[in-house]
């Protein structure tokens, strides 16, 4: 029983519903959102405290972390694993979605490290978890505006990584290949095939493998790993 | 504004206590926070006016943002003195 206070964006599916169960299983206290509520339950629900909110909307965002503040005093780690994708050529993409992703990926991942920092800088520790994505550096056609909102993300974490490091905070990104959630769902099998013979290791990613580094990460003895981005696969 | 002012001086005062120049609170609301004549570091800046917003935000139980596009863009910048962020804290927790 471990009893950290780990606050995971994008609970009500995909990999952070699946973060959310790991973390609850392992004894953590977690504190989850997403813009509808969950339907999923764990035997540790009462570990579970749930926010809906959009992570771009710094109004619905800022009383997650006064509830964090009242009633545990600390943030042990922010897993910033919500994220929307728009998988169309970029001539066909629509400003507003290009703003959405952006808003989501980039702002929100922004909001989310600068208010965990308020909190995580009174104890001077803690660890922050970004979401990359391997779409950046193999430079998927048809991704322009997720693989950059990405690519901010990784810009965020090495220059946050500097900027927190007095404070004993650490801020890294965990880079998945394709998983098989809802996010990818809408993609031909033949552009999934294609992008999986770029990997070194030729297979989908699963949710354990997240877990893997997300723990590598979080763990005490990482306090002298930061800034830096893992991609799974080889990539 | 005394209450406000109250909390400012007590967080300064629990922040003094980890810094090597600590900022001299001797003038009243005149004491410079930040800017020409303060020793403060730009990461213990941060810090405080972080820690102010948390002591501010708990105490009148709404969600404040110090740090907003406005007060970054403030000729007469609000973080200057004691006396100045007591009033542009005033000035925000009357707004809506
Ligand atoms: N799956 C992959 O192949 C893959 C590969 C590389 C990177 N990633 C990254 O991994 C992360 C998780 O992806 P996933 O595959 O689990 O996606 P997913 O299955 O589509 O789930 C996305 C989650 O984020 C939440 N969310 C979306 N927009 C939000 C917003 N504005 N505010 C709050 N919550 C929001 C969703 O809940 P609501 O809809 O209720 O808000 C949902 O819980 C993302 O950052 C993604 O970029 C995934």
């Amino acid at each position: 029983m471990s009893n950290r206070i780990v606050l995971i964006t994008g609970t009500r599916k995909g990999i952070g519903e699946e973060l959310a169960k790991y973390y609850l299983a392992k004894g953590d206290i977690v504190i989850g959102c997403s813009r509808s509520v969950p339907e999923w339950k764990t035997s540790a629900q009462e570990n579970y405290k749930h926010f809906q909110a959009d992570v771009n909307d710094e109004k619905s965002v800022k009383p997650i972390f006064s509830y964090i503040r009242r009633t545990h005093g600390r943030l042990d780690a922010l897993i910033n694993n919500a994220g929307i994708a728009s998988m169309n050529h970029s001539i066909l993409t629509p400003m507003q979605s290009a703003e959405r992703v952006l808003g989501t990926n980039t702002l929100g991942t922004f909001l989310f490290c600068r208010e965990a920092a308020k909190v995580m800088k009174n104890h001077k520790s803690g660890r922050i978890v970004n979401f990359a994505t391997v779409a950046t550096p193999l430079k998927l056609e048809g991704e322009a505006i997720y693989a950059a909102s990405k690519a901010a993300i990784v810009s965020l974490t090495q220059i946050l990584a500097r900027e927190y490091a007095d404070f004993g905070i650490t801020v890294n990104a965990v880079g998945p290949t394709p998983i098989k959630t809802d996010l990818i769902r809408g993609v031909p099998l033949e552009k999934m095939e294609r992008l999986l013979a770029r990997q070194a290791i030729r297979r989908y990613g699963v949710y354990e493998d997240v877990f893997n580094v997300v723990d590598f990460f979080l763990r005490e003895q990482s306090d002298f790993i930061t800034g830096q981005v893992i991609y799974l696969g080889g990539v | 504004m005394d209450k406000i002012l109250g909390l400012i001086t007590k967080e300064i005062h629990g922040f003094n206590k980890t810094l090597d120049t600590p900022i001299n609170l001797d003038k009243g609301k005149e004491s410079v926070l930040f800017g020409r004549d303060s020793n403060l570091q730009s990461i213990d800046f941060v810090s405080l006016i972080a820690s102010i917003e948390q002591a501010v935000s708990d105490e009148y139980g709404k969600e404040l943002s110090l740090v907003d596009a406005r007060a970054m863009s403030q000729k007469n910048s609000p973080f200057r003195t004691v006396g100045s962020l007591a009033e542009y804290i005033n000035e925000i927790l009357k707004e809506d």
